[in-house]
């Protein structure tokens, strides 16, 4: 698929040529696929070369046609670092702090979304650490009542989970349904008005300059449109092997907090902390034992800060680990981390003498 | 008592007030002077699992009361 892409789509589709109105017309088919996945319209689907220049693009582009009202930019505590940054960037940010399953504080978001001079609302569809979702339909209601947009951040569920209408805007990334690397998408409701502020070129409306990755956009929506017609039985699957995680892991390990929502969450993703272990031990002890986990614990991230969504959820931060399931992933790999686990997490606690 | 955990990374400051917690009589405190940053969020969420009681947390100073 993306072999012949490279062959057929490697013109400019702006280019009045054979070969660009060949590209232009594999780029209308995959921007087509790619708006129907993602419940929008194709020209109101604008393409970028991550789920994180989606983000910057778009959030900056809606507070900016919103500047007249007012700068602030209010989100949720456990948003991505990606629109944590476009907030602080496009204006006055401010947070909205969560519950311990990492659920938006709803009374606070209201007050801070009706308050004067709120340019663009900021909410995720569900938190990509812990899975727990987030109530998008109420929030979207709480925007429109403010007239204030609403910009969600879809991409830990668009094709693994429903993401609820409503929204202004939306963001995505191919490569978290197994598409690949280097594709966004940022999806505007028509009405919803967008102001760049940064030099426009004449593509995609100014929202993502330059010549456009034509056969990874196709890739891309071959992957969504492949990922979505087994969505349903992922789903069912994930959901009961998650739960079988859960439920293994708080019963055979001694001082261990499974997080986030046990239902209202996201099929796929687990996460949950051990008391007295060090999180790059346990991610390197299961990386031995042949399983490729995350950690949001501060030993493991460049900053040595902790995940600020376990700070914002108060849960145990070190000897953090974050399971996602993919579509490859079978019932043995779940049984046997499920099996190793405890020993590992004994030899490490045994190592500082707990 | 008070336990100096300034300049060690977590998990070391909570393994320290777990393991030093048991020299406190039940029902006095202990203070941990703690710099990471993560000790902010892990000191509190060892006192919530180990049901034990978080007096004050500020200035990098957490104060936690041995209730069993």
């Amino acid at each position: 698929m993306l072999l012949s892409a490279v062959d057929s789509g490697w013109a400019d589709p702006a280019r009045l040529h054979h070969e660009g109105r060949t590209a232009r017309l594999l780029l209308d088919n995959a921007r087509a696929v790619l708006a129907e996945g993602v419940g929008v319209r194709p020209d109101e689907l604008y393409l970028t070369t991550s789920g994180t220049a989606a983000i910057h693009a778009g959030l900056a582009a809606v507070a900016g046609a919103r500047r007249r009202v007012g700068s602030t930019v209010v989100h949720s505590a456990v948003e991505h670092s990606a629109v944590l940054h476009a907030a602080a960037a496009a204006g006055t940010a401010v947070e909205v702090g969560v519950d311990p399953l990492g659920r938006i504080d709803r009374d606070a978001f209201a007050a801070e979304v009706a308050k004067p001079g709120v340019a663009v609302a900021a909410l995720q569809s569900a938190n990509h650490e812990v899975g727990t979702r987030q109530p998008i339909a109420w929030a979207a209601e709480v925007c429109a009542e403010a007239g204030v947009p609403l910009f969600v951040d879809g991409a830990a569920s668009i094709g693994h989970d429903v993401v609820p209408g409503g929204w202004s805007a939306l963001t995505a990334s191919a490569h978290k349904w197994g598409g690949p690397a280097g594709v966004g998408l940022l999806a505007v409701r028509k009405g919803t008005r967008l102001a760049p502020t940064w030099p426009v070129d004449e593509r995609e409306d100014g929202l993502s300059p330059g010549h456009p990755n034509v056969p990874e956009i196709l890739a891309a929506a071959a992957a969504l449109q492949a990922r979505l017609t087994e969505a349903d039985e992922l789903d069912k699957l994930h959901r009961a092997w998650i739960d079988e995680l859960r439920q293994r892991i708080a019963n055979d390990i001694a001082d261990v907090e499974v997080v986030g929502d046990p239902e209202d969450r996201l099929p796929h993703v687990l996460t949950f902390s051990c008391l007295y272990v060090d999180g790059e031990a346990l991610v390197t002890a299961l990386d031995a034992e042949g399983f490729a986990v995350s950690s949001g614990s501060a030993c493991t991230s460049s900053t040595l800060r902790p995940s600020h969504v376990l700070a914002a959820m108060g849960v145990l931060t070190h000897g953090n680990i974050r399971v996602s399931l993919g579509r490859t992933s079978t019932h043995d790999e779940v049984d046997r981390f499920a099996t190793v686990l405890p020993g590992l997490v004994r030899r490490i606690r045994a190592e500082v003498g707990m | 008592m008070t336990l100096d955990c300034r300049g060690m990374l977590c998990p070391l400051p909570v393994i320290k007030l777990a393991q030093t917690i048991s020299k406190v009589a039940i029902g006095d405190t202990i203070t941990v002077l703690a710099d990471d940053p993560a000790a902010a969020t892990d000191i509190p969420a060892w006192c919530r699992m180990r049901s034990q009681e978080l007096v004050s947390a500020e200035n990098e100073q957490y104060v936690v009361r041995r209730v069993s």
